[in-house]
């Protein structure tokens, strides 16, 4: 994917964040955080739950205030200008905010309404965001008779109702099936193209972040683990990864495979070599080779490029998740959940 | 990736494609226009707020009838059952003495009048009493995010919650107040001023109280314990108050209560104002009571809402 370059230059930041914290209690959900977002990027946010994505979000768009650093958006700060930011960003938050009881359009037009945007405008513009979304046969319908996929296309529309320069999506695709999501990533790239709008978006889904993305941040912990594109994400694991089984336990061999030109590395686990290499598919028989010379017997071999999965598990690393995370914000999701299923 | 690219071909094989094409440059030019003026007041959005709610309630017949039937029933449990005036009645005493005595417990010779006014209160409790519910279920469901994410004034918010359960009472009072007409509710002291002097009070009244319920609130995404708070505060302000029974007849401590309880001021308005009875105050201290119980809390409302709707 290739950043098209369209209107404005993408040199000027649309977002400056300076070191940026938020600490809840004991819990540090964003540390000393900073970055900057190009204007006509989609940047990326990109880390498992509860690595501060939606706490990053949340203190850019205003709804959180951080407990130290700074930000720009938009040129405006985010404690001084509070207002100046919300008028001119879009936010869509991970859960379905829409109200249930109203129609489609009406929430759009109340969306405009808390924008103090004139109902001579925000009538006619409603209409075309609901075409843009695909959603103007449903328009006069209430809420609670759509469909996930619906209500997700609805809060893209509310979003974007103040014409906002930049765009703030956290999970834009949770709980979607393929078609919806297929759709979202349609309007995310045609937001982009067309509308030339910068959009800062988060996700724990790796092909929605290499396919959308011109940047992205790996979060971690509250920290930001790397930056880059997706291509240099890729490429910083060092090529490709080869695992070999081997039915001994002992001896350990990893010095000794080490030592083949092409590898990088290698870890292991129990019977099994986690091995970096280049050229791959030269260095497999290599490998294969040592190893028998060793008088040991390989079960299995297997040989993967590098993906975008490869590079994020290098760096958040392995382990299962089981952080405590904040109740009501896994209530949202679970509604979020349950809603974009029916 | 591949999925994506051959999705956005579509349009092309579409035999509409010309339409199509045209419709994307106009998008393209709409974009590149200056957004419309925005209106900067800090009011605005304020009645969009109302209304959502209000029409929440307009819109569901079944939630405005059922919330007029609690009122009903006890105007007709109280107010015709358990009828004190019906003590004195059979005393034997004389009909002169019987209306003496009457006055001079309820300040009026008909109870059920006397009990129809306090309706107008608990009316007014209950219905302000939900407003902050409403808040709850916003944080909960993500609406007031929505709403946190806008240039709206915080301030908005709150007046949003608390100006829609002030629209409620006065609505719910009026049918009320027509029920206990029909119900035989003395209507020889009715005015016109008076009967807008009424709905003023049931105004300040609500204001006071929707303030109050709905700054509890501001911080709670836990409906469970808005529910305690409700029923915690509720029964208090109704029994501590003039509504039901004359201050007369209560422990002097528990009259003291009564005395700082805003609910018998609007009580004891009413009262002069419709059904012409003795009120414990001059009209213009109940009034000025209310104006400052409506003002200083919605004011601490707002204040509040700067500091707790945000974290």
């Amino acid at each position: 994917m290739s950043a098209t370059q369209v209107g404005t230059p993408l040199s000027s930041a649309i977002v400056k964040v300076e070191k940026l914290s938020k600490t809840f209690g004991n819990l540090k959900a964003v540390d000393n955080v900073s970055f900057e977002i190009k204007e006509g990027e989609i940047f990326g946010l990109l880390g498992p739950n509860g690595a501060g994505k939606t706490t990053t979000i949340n203190m850019l768009t205003t709804l959180l205030k951080p407990t130290s650093g700074d930000a720009k958006v938009c040129g405006f700060n985010i404690l001084k200008q509070a207002n100046e930011v919300r008028r001119n960003v879009g936010v869509v938050p991970q859960e379905y905010t829409a109200d249930e009881d109203m129609t489609g359009k009406n929430n759009i037009l109340l969306c405009a309404d808390l924008y103090g945007i004139p109902r001579s405008d925000s009538k006619p513009h409603a209409e075309e965001l609901l075409k843009l979304v695909e959603l103007q046969d449903a328009a006069n319908k209430k809420v609670s008779t759509y469909s996930g996929g619906m209500r997700r296309r609805l809060e893209l529309a509310c979003g974007l109702i103040n014409y906002p320069r930049l765009l703030f999506l956290d999970e834009p695709t949770l709980g979607l099936d393929v078609q919806t999501r297929t759709a979202v990533w349609k309007y995310i790239k045609t937001l982009k193209e067309e509308y030339r709008m910068t959009l800062l978006m988060t996700t724990h889904y790796l092909e929605e972040a290499d396919s959308l993305c011109d940047r992205i941040a790996i979060i971690d912990h509250g920290h930001i683990i790397k930056i880059g594109s997706p291509e240099e994400l890729k490429e910083s694991v060092g090529g490709d990864v080869i695992v070999v089984v081997i039915k001994e336990l002992e001896p350990d061999i990893s010095s000794d495979i080490a030592q083949i030109k092409l590898v990088k590395d290698v870890k292991k686990n129990n019977n099994t070599y986690r091995i970096k290499t280049e050229l791959g598919e030269e260095a497999s028989p290599q490998i294969t080779d040592l190893i028998r010379s060793k008088g040991l017997h390989v079960t299995k071999v297997s040989l993967t490029k590098p993906t975008l999965d490869e590079a994020y598990l290098e760096f958040t690393g392995r382990n299962l998740r089981e952080e405590e995370v904040d109740k009501l914000q896994m209530f949202r999701q679970r509604v979020t959940m349950r809603r974009a299923r029916s | 990736m591949d999925k994506t690219e051959s999705k956005k071909e579509i349009p092309l094989e579409d035999p509409t494609v010309q339409e199509k094409q045209t419709e994307v440059s106009e998008e393209k030019d709409r974009t590149l226009r200056t957004p419309p003026k925005l209106n900067r007041s800090p009011l605005h959005g304020l009645w969009a707020l109302t209304n959502r709610d209000l029409r929440k309630w307009y819109t569901n017949p079944v939630q405005l009838i059922v919330s007029l039937i609690q009122p009903i029933v006890w105007l007709a449990l109280f107010g015709k059952a358990l009828n004190f005036g019906s003590f004195i009645s059979g005393s034997g005493a004389s009909p002169a003495q019987q209306n003496a005595i009457l006055q001079s417990f309820f300040g009026t010779t008909s109870y059920f009048s006397f009990l129809a006014c306090g309706m107008l209160a608990f009316i007014v409790l209950f219905t302000s009493a939900f407003s902050g519910m409403s808040v709850v279920f916003d944080r909960r469901f993500g609406f007031l995010n929505k709403a946190l994410s806008t240039p709206v004034a915080r301030g908005s918010i709150v007046m949003g919650k608390i100006l829609q359960s002030v629209g409620r009472s006065l609505v719910q009072a009026a049918i009320i107040l027509v029920i206990a007409v029909l119900l035989g509710m003395d209507t020889t002291h009715f005015t016109v001023p008076g009967i807008a002097g009424t709905f003023v009070v049931v105004f300040l009244m609500g204001m006071g109280l929707s303030a109050l319920f709905t700054m509890l609130a501001l911080r709670s995404a836990d409906w469970q314990t808005q529910m305690a708070i409700i029923n915690l505060i509720n029964l208090p302000l109704l029994f501590a108050s003039n509504a039901l029974f004359p201050t007369k007849i209560m422990p002097t401590w528990l009259q003291d209560v009564v005395k700082v309880n805003p609910v018998s001021y609007a009580n004891d308005a009413t009262r002069q104002l419709l059904i012409g009875a003795t009120g414990m105050n001059n009209l213009l201290v109940d009034f000025a009571v209310l104006i400052g119980f409506a003002a200083i809390l919605s004011a601490v409302g707002i204040v509040l809402s700067w500091k707790l709707l945000s974290k």
